[in-house]
């Protein structure tokens, strides 16, 4: 059953339009993983989701709810999470400000696990507890956006970018976290990145994205056999 | 080969946190010299030093021209490092001026090359001083970069509406238009796609083939290994290998702390058992 599901959707920035009549699905317990250029539209398809801005046509549902016009504080509480790209971090908060203000929508019951469990997958973040957020290398930053996008306990958490600025070795230790919660927890996750060959080893399925369109779909491995996706997003990768 | 730049014992402290601790490097004349490390190793904090954005608490960072003439940046503020000394810089997060066009971004970068030309351009109400020549040259300069990234049929399209990659290219492009010895890129590679990344590449040997040395932070391991001459891996401040490409990916102490074992393309689990979400 979809856990997410875009019919048709269009958004605009002023007179721009930036998504073009998307549809996409995402089932309970999947990860899929959305590539395309610099430009297509991926980040604006990952923010109209959480509302903002809202699509101008079409319909999102979310667990069988209309979440299309629904306020984006609303869809989060939904249990919904995103790790947005470019590190909106609350820079002059400390890194346990910011991982409270994650934590916030499932009113704190979990708190100290959760952040645990953050520590375990960023143990920089540890060290750091007491900082600002605006005085951690970006790298940090990038860690500190996604511990708190998985500190609301999240069904569903949407992923912009999550290697952005990271060193190998923490890409990998993000790539292996994504699909252990995805194995031993459920948790659905849906992926945009550059690095397209890790992503779509990694996802159950693929969406490419053209100027606002979707052009195809299929599963990772499919995806990633098909020489226009191989000259279009993979060449020069090996 | 004589060396570019020198950073002799440079140490950074903010308050408690010692980000650069007694760091030493050479960086070679029209080399790439790249500088990679763990998240928060202080790569940037390295570069802020250089370009003048940070006063290092303590050392030294000693700057030579190919024709002799040195500079000690450490003590000159950042637009003289710029003007004088000629070091230019891109940043880790994009910043263009958004709300200006394309060609005024390069424009902007060749700021110092019209300025002398202000007393003249009042004369040149007249019909004389060098003014128009000189602006006639910064836009030449400007569209001549603007072919090169390919960039051209955006000149006058505001640079914040252009994707991300390209907004990356002009960054650099507005760094060269002051006409650097020294480059100095600060993950110039991050957010692009493969094919980007290989035409970056591309774009930096280009760069280093008209003579000018390049200093460059990057995660992009493919791009690092294949253009950079020399590399020095930092860690919490302090060097921990400096070599050749060849060296540095078979260094045990750089596999440990940075790159991790076996095909790049792995994905690893993390560290010990358990998971994150309930």
């Amino acid at each position: 059953m979809s856990l997410l599901k875009l019919e048709g959707v269009t958004a605009f920035y002023g007179a721009i339009q930036a998504l073009r009549g998307v549809d996409l699905d995402v089932a309970q317990g999947e990860i899929v993983t959305l590539i395309g250029a610099n430009g297509a539209g991926k980040s604006t398809l990952m923010m109209t989701i959480c509302g903002s801005p809202h699509a101008r046509d079409g319909r999102i549902t979310y667990d069988g709810t209309d979440i299309t016009q629904a306020p984006t504080h609303e869809i989060m509480r939904m249990g919904m999470a995103q790790a947005p790209e470019g590190r909106r971090i609350f820079a002059r908060m400390t890194v346990q400000e910011n991982l409270l203000m994650g934590a916030e929508v499932v009113q704190m019951r979990n708190y100290e696990r959760l952040r645990d469990q953050v520590f375990h997958l960023f143990p920089r973040l540890k060290e750091r507890l007491t900082q600002r957020g605006g005085t951690l290398s970006g790298g940090e930053q990038q860690m500190l956006a996604i511990g708190r996008a998985l500190m609301s306990q999240p069904r569903l958490l949407l992923l912009d970018e999550p290697s952005l600025g990271l060193a190998p070795l923490v890409v990998r230790q993000i790539f292996g976290a994504i699909r252990q919660l995805n194995q031993d927890e459920g948790l659905t996750v849906l992926l945009v990145e550059q690095n397209a060959y890790q992503a779509l080893r990694l996802a159950h399925r693929g969406y490419v994205l053209v100027n606002g369109a979707i052009t195809m779909a299929g599963p990772g491995a499919e995806l990633l056999a098909r020489p226009e996706i191989r000259a279009a997003y993979l060449e020069g990768a090996h | 080969m004589t060396e570019i730049l020198a950073v002799t014992d440079l140490t950074m402290r903010f308050g408690g946190l010692t980000a650069v601790n007694a760091l030493s490097f050479l960086a070679r004349q029209g080399e790439i010299t790249s500088v990679i490390g763990p998240n928060g190793a202080g790569k940037t904090t390295v570069f802020n030093c250089i370009t003048g954005f940070y006063r290092p608490t303590s050392g030294r960072i000693a700057l030579t021209h190919p024709d002799g003439v040195a500079f000690e940046l450490q003590t000159l503020p950042g637009h003289r490092i710029a003007r004088r000394a000629r070091v230019a810089r891109t940043f880790q997060n994009i910043r263009l001026f958004a709300g200006m066009t394309v060609l005024e971004n390069l424009l902007v970068a060749q700021h110092n090359l019209l300025m002398p030309n202000v007393a003249s351009g009042l004369l040149s109400v007249f019909g004389l001083g060098g003014y128009a020549r000189a602006e006639t040259l910064a836009i030449t300069q400007a569209r001549a970069w603007l072919t090169r990234i390919g960039l051209l049929a955006r000149a006058d399209d505001p640079a914040g509406a252009l994707p991300y990659g390209d907004q990356r290219r002009l960054e650099i492009a507005r760094a060269m238009c002051t006409g650097p010895v020294l480059l100095c890129l600060d993950e110039p590679a991050a957010g692009l796609n493969p094919r980007e990344s290989d035409a970056l590449a591309s774009l930096l040997k280009s760069i280093q083939a008209d003579g000018c040395s390049i200093l460059l932070i990057e995660h992009d391991m493919g791009v690092v290994m294949r253009i950079s001459d020399h590399i020095v891996v930092l860690d919490h401040g302090k060097p921990i290998a400096d070599g050749t490409p060849a060296d540095i990916r078979a260094d045990p102490a750089v596999i440990a702390a940075y790159l991790g074992e076996g095909d790049e393309d792995d994905v690893d689990a993390p560290m010990g058992s358990g998971g994150i979400a309930a």
